[in-house]
């Protein structure tokens, strides 16, 4: 599939799985990032998105859908605009990252894996994030918050809620 | 941004970039860096394996297998092609090292790949990064990208008739991958399930072709050995374990951090001097020393124990990936093990039964357990199953699983006897763990 057929994603990431699937010495290589990359991109892993990247790899959707499942990253609904992921494993619970957890639950209103009503955000409890050495710490989307106490959490929100404000106005005008 | 911490006792050799704006690439040849790709250009397979050996250097990843002698088990004629393969998927809970050597030291990283591909006679490496790394994988691809622009990577090496390409990878959010020979499988674009050895990886490894799977510490450990020399880098450490570590210390210490120390450094003094003690005024009531699948140790086994994998395997736990994780008196043991055992069965991959079912078994016991509700027969059981898991799957992380439960059991039953008979826990602050 060139860049200039149907496709689902934009110019760009069109042209970067046209180079993907070619950068390997199998095709089917490609096949984490480009899931990876789509949902980046779209949001989650819909079936047009697996019929598309099943047909540019040139695997069956079935496949696909095989591979996506395995990996704790990919989704198949629509996540938050901004994702708060927060790990809770050993090194980060030692540090009172439950009590961080539990207030990023109370501020947002929702549970592991839940989507506030706005769509802004979801919530997640995580698996180490590799960042043990800086306690408690989260990842919003793909940054890394660290250091934290639940003093902060109200901060990181407004931060991100100003964030998506600022984008809102620039789309707009 | 991930704090860097310093202490006079470290040497630092792989960590000697950090904070020195290495990423880029101008500064990382000022430095000295691709000093060692050149030497090694000149001297051929050989010498740099010969160099490899006398380093005393070993896996960084976990496992302490050493380096010079698993490049040496690579055919040197193949029908096949040979590749080289950068472990990033750093995902061992405790374990933040490669986190800082992606950030800090990109290039060290891509040397290091070239060296391993000159020394098997590799023409690709790929340098596979977890997929929470994303801006980490950004670094590293501008570093690369940089590299190709200098004619460091290419079809001629440094103006040589040698091709050397490399590809950065993402993964997707999966500790299993971690393994080799799962890595491999995901790589290849499939699920991350382990395949069985033998065949190794040197034989057959990626699209089945012979292939140098390492960790990536210890790919950015390589040019310094050549620098140095590896009869001086295994100076710096004890016998046997050449050479320095990325320790990271973290939990209910003052000063936690990556610090990089030699080899056989004490244990009690990393964690009470280094990093600054026990915060809080507590006292020290466990230490699981190399990342959540080592099993714990008491503060009376680390009064004299040196952090090597040879010193650490004799106390009955492993030097693993130098994720030291110290837990103060304040802290739940059952707790602590069934956020361990919890981590392994949400990654089992479900591939061998004794993993994927033991997990999960633990994982339901040890829940009931620390809400109270536990019988005395359970811990017995929980022992059983834990020692039924061991040695039985392809890949290690029944083991990971299995052996820091063992510990924990054995060496803390009078903490789960305080747990039976619907006793609330001793500590109990989140009696359910939320399932993830």
């Amino acid at each position: 599939m060139s860049s200039e057929t149907m496709t689902l994603f934009s110019p760009q990431l069109a042209a970067r799985f046209d180079a993907l699937v070619e950068k390997y010495p199998v095709r089917r290589s490609a096949l984490v990032p480009m899931l990876l990359y789509a949902q980046d991109e779209i949001g989650y892993l819909s079936d047009a998105v697996i019929a598309e990247v099943a047909e540019r790899i040139g695997i069956t959707e079935l496949d696909v859908r095989n591979v996506a499942s395995y990996y704790s990253m990919l989704r198949f609904k629509p996540a938050g605009k901004y994702n708060v992921q927060v790990c809770t494993n050993i090194s980060c619970m030692l540090r009172g990252a439950y009590d961080l957890y539990e207030r990023f639950q109370e501020e947002l209103g929702i549970g592991h894996k839940g989507v506030t009503s706005d769509g802004l955000f979801s919530l997640e409890e995580v698996e180490c994030i590799g960042a043990c050495c800086w306690a408690p710490a989260i990842q919003v989307n793909y940054e890394f918050h660290d250091e934290l106490t639940p003093e902060h959490v109200s901060g990181i929100l407004s931060g991100y809620r100003g964030k998506a404000a600022l984008e809102g106005r620039t789309s707009n005008a | 941004m991930p704090r860097l911490v310093s202490h006079p006792d470290e040497v630092k050799v792989v960590s000697k970039r950090f904070g020195q704006g290495a990423a880029k690439i101008e500064r990382y040849i000022e430095l000295g860096g691709y000093e060692s790709a050149k030497k090694c250009l000149e001297q051929g397979p050989d010498w740099i394996i010969e160099e490899m050996k006398a380093s005393n250097l070993r896996g960084r990843g976990g496992a302490g297998f050493p380096t010079g002698l698993k490049w040496s088990f690579v055919p040197k004629k193949s029908d096949k092609p040979k590749y080289v393969l950068v472990n990033g998927d750093e995902s061992e809970p405790g374990t933040c090292k490669d986190h800082l050597i992606f950030l800090h030291d990109p290039h060290a990283v891509i040397e290091g790949t070239i060296i391993a591909g000159l020394a098997i006679g590799a023409k690709l490496g790929f340098i596979y990064l977890r997929g929470e790394y994303r801006y980490l994988l950004e670094i590293m691809e501008k570093a690369v990208a940089d590299a190709y622009a200098k004619g460091f990577l290419g079809k001629k090496i440094f103006g040589s008739d040698t091709e050397f390409q490399v590809i950065t990878q993402t993964g997707a959010g999966a500790y299993e991958v971690g393994e080799e020979s799962a890595l491999m499988e995901s790589l290849e674009g499939k699920r991350g399930v382990p395949r069985i050895k033998p065949p190794f990886p040197a034989v057959v490894g990626l699209y089945g072709g012979p292939t140098v799977i390492n960790n990536a510490e210890t790919i950015a450990t390589v040019p310094h050995v050549i620098a140095m020399g590896g009869v001086a880098f295994a100076g710096i450490g004890t016998p046997r374990n050449g050479g320095t570590r990325l320790f990271g210390i973290s939990g209910h210490v003052q000063r936690p951090g990556v610090y990089e120390l030699p080899m056989g450094y004490n244990l009690k003094k990393m964690i009470y001097e280094v990093a600054g003690g026990i915060r809080g005024g507590r006292q020290l009531k466990a230490v699981v020393p190399g990342g959540s699948s080592t099993p714990v140790l008491l503060p009376e086994e680390i009064e004299n124990l040196g952090m090597d994998f040879d010193q650490v395997g004799k106390a009955g736990s492993m030097l693993g990936s130098g994720g030291v994780v110290v837990i103060d008196d304040q802290t739940c043991i059952v707790e602590f093990a069934l956020r361990t055992i919890s981590f392994y069965q949400h990654e089992s991959c479900g591939w061998c039964i004794p993993c994927r079912e033991g997990t999960d078994w633990l994982k339901k016991s040890l829940t009931r357990f620390h809400a109270g509700f536990g019988e005395a027969k359970d811990i017995d059981n929980i022992q059983y199953l834990a020692e039924n898991m061991m040695g039985r799957t392809f890949c290690p992380l029944g083991d990971a699983a299995a052996m820091p439960t063992l510990g924990f059991v054995k060496k803390f039953r009078k903490e789960f006897e305080d747990h039976l008979n619907g006793r609330p826990c001793p500590f109990a602050k989140h009696v359910e763990l939320a399932v993830i």
